[in-house]
């Protein structure tokens, strides 16, 4: 942002007189511009986040009214809903399957994720064919990779055949929970080692010449030039997946079902309240959930200084 | 370059080392295709052979095809209205990012990291929160099992990927070329649509196909909007298949109907990975 606006007055010296009206100019041409989009993600981004938190604190009630004997609702304000969120025992257990399963995905796909991109770093014959094979479990919709895995882990499936075992995999319990992540980890490992990788292309090599020369071993290389000039991709890649997970909502629904304790995410929870018709808690486990989301990012960034457009906005070229 | 300073080194050094880096990305590859072979290997055994668990299909039978697409299971009119509610998010997400996109790279006005910050922010949200009021809102519109239920809020996590990308493309561009036009008397607006529009076709391209597959992955938004079988995307219905044969569950069907579903994506990802990976990249590091 700084260097542009340190430019503008040099582009624009060279027409003298109209430099203020062609600013004013630009920001209508800008307005303009953006508006159709302002508007389209005010109605259904905007709009729903604050009629979801209203609707949160919206309690019904019904009453006979004493003169006509009709039943009547009556809606007031209040914080039934989230009462009913906090007290129930129907919090803990989705709150605490929604972060497990970002913590434990998430470091999984870093893992390998990162590997996968070390390994792909640097040219090779038929890199194009490798790189859409990275982006196959990428573009299967999260609902069909579900059922893929769900079949996968049926009981007479090939998961326990390659296993020797019978492990019941889709009903309750941990195994249930590590079947998610196992597909998670599968479905989005390959896209942070997209992004990995991108980010391993801009080092220039000949940092790691004169690490050679100067007698780094391979790992010190590692630790001491890639890890720290790739972190921004990374910290970019970590807060998109975490951002992801903590939404998930297909792939533990198809792949184990609804109303699945060991599984059961915050988004979920919110979708079964609304499904019966109960939008007030439905709203108030949203708005939860939203204010979850928020915090993590907003602390996320501040930790470690996730760069999204800070980057993007300076130069021009 | 690395390898070839190294080679005269150690003579056996490399050759271990390819070898390794191949067995590396063999296993990678492995990693990412066997479960999709096995959804295809799944899908064209006989009906029968449900349960075999040999890497093969012998005998090969489409049946399982067949069963996808029988009319009770309205298979075919789901891809139909996944094809709409994907391509009428892509066309209109496209026509209003475009603009967008190219304010954001090219324009100086204040605020404009704001309006950066609040598109980003936007991807962010869990659409269950958007969901919930929206739902009651459409069911007082009249609007359940409609395709615009769909395909509105499916925009709430469209536009932004494209306004992004499109700023990062827009951004990548010479602006000599626009300055150019307007020295030769085009207006700012002709100089976009005459010379920024053309150059930028490619990117827009890129965007249409993340954007599209974007959409037609989306599944909690059209659970949630639709009852009628009649209006459900094909996600949602393979999710909900009963299938011809009846076992407990109908894998080899929903096997077939998942393939179906998934090749287009395939398909386009074989075809256009380069620009695909590039756009997947552009929006959150270059």
């Amino acid at each position: 942002m700084s260097v542009v606006s340190r430019a503008t007055p040099r582009r624009t010296a060279v027409p003298r007189p109209p430099r203020t009206a062609r600013r004013a100019g630009t920001g209508r041409l800008a307005a303009a511009l953006l508006s159709p989009t302002l508007l389209v993600l005010g109605l259904v981004v905007a709009y729903p986040v604050v009629a979801a938190f209203r609707l949160s604190f919206m309690v019904s009630s019904e009453s006979i009214d004493p003169e006509t004997g009709f039943r009547v609702t009556t809606s007031s304000y209040g914080l039934d809903n989230y009462a009913a969120v906090f007290t129930g025992e129907r919090f803990l257990r989705p709150w605490w399957n929604t972060t497990s399963f970002a913590l434990v995905s998430v470091a999984a796909e870093v893992l390998i994720g990162v590997a996968m991109a070390l390994v792909m770093h640097r040219a090779f014959r038929g890199r194009g064919l490798v790189r859409a094979a990275f982006l196959v479990p990428w573009a299967i919709p999260t609902a069909v990779s579900g059922l893929l895995w769900k079949w996968i882990f049926n009981s007479q499936g090939i998961a326990n055949e390659l296993l020797g075992a019978k492990v019941l995999w889709s009903s309750e319990g941990f195994q249930a929970w590590f079947s998610v992540v196992i597909a998670d980890t599968w479905k989005t490992a390959p896209f942070v080692a997209l992004l990995v990788l991108a980010g391993l292309q801009i080092i220039p090599g000949e940092l790691y010449e004169a690490a050679r020369v100067d007698g780094a071993s391979p790992w010190r290389a590692f630790w001491r030039i890639t890890l720290p000039l790739v972190r921004p991709a990374l910290v970019v890649a970590v807060l998109f997946r975490l951002l992801d997970v903590l939404r998930m909502f297909d792939l533990p629904y198809v792949l184990v079902g609804p109303r699945k304790h060991s599984v059961e995410t915050l988004s979920m929870i919110a979708f079964e309240e609304m499904s019966n018709l109960r939008f007030g808690t439905a709203a108030a486990y949203a708005t939860v959930l939203f204010l979850y989301i928020a915090v993590v990012a907003f602390s996320f960034v501040k930790l470690f200084g996730a760069d999204l457009i800070g980057r993007g906005t300076g130069s021009p070229q | 370059m690395s390898t070839t300073v190294s080679r005269p080194r150690t003579a056996g050094r490399p050759r271990a080392g390819t070898l390794a880096r191949r067995a590396g990305i063999a296993v990678i590859v492995a990693y990412c295709l066997v479960p999709f072979y096995w959804m295809v290997v799944s899908s064209l055994r006989r009906p029968a052979d449900q349960f075999s668990n040999a890497p093969l299909p012998a005998p090969v039978s489409f049946d399982n095809y067949a069963a996808a697409f029988d009319p009770a299971n309205g298979f075919g009119r789901a891809l139909l209205n996944s094809l709409v509610v994907a391509g009428t998010t892509t066309a209109l997400t496209l026509l209003v990012a475009i603009f967008a996109g190219y304010a954001l790279a090219r324009l100086e006005f204040r605020g404009k990291t704001l309006i950066l910050t609040l598109v980003i922010a936007a991807s962010m949200f869990p659409p269950i929160t958007l969901v919930v009021p929206l739902l009651r809102l459409f069911t007082d519109a009249g609007w359940i099992n409609t395709y615009q239920a769909m395909i509105v809020p499916s925009m709430s996590f469209a536009l932004p990927l494209a306004v992004w990308n499109l700023t990062a493309f827009f951004r990548q561009m010479p602006a000599e070329l626009e300055k150019a036009a307007q020295v030769d008397g085009c207006t700012p607006a002709q100089a976009f649509r005459k010379v920024v529009l053309p150059l930028a076709a490619p990117a827009v391209f890129t965007t249409a196909i993340l954007v599209f597959i974007c959409a037609w992955n989306e599944f909690l938004i059209a659970v949630s909007v639709v009852n009628d079988r009649q209006m459900m995307t094909a996600n949602v219905i393979v999710s909900l298949f009963t299938g011809q044969y009846r076992y407990d569950q109908p894998f080899g069907t929903q096997m077939a109907a998942g393939v179906v579903v998934t090749l287009p994506l395939v398909v386009a990802v074989l075809f256009f990975q380069r620009r695909i990976v590039d756009g997947l990249t552009a929006g959150g590091l270059k």
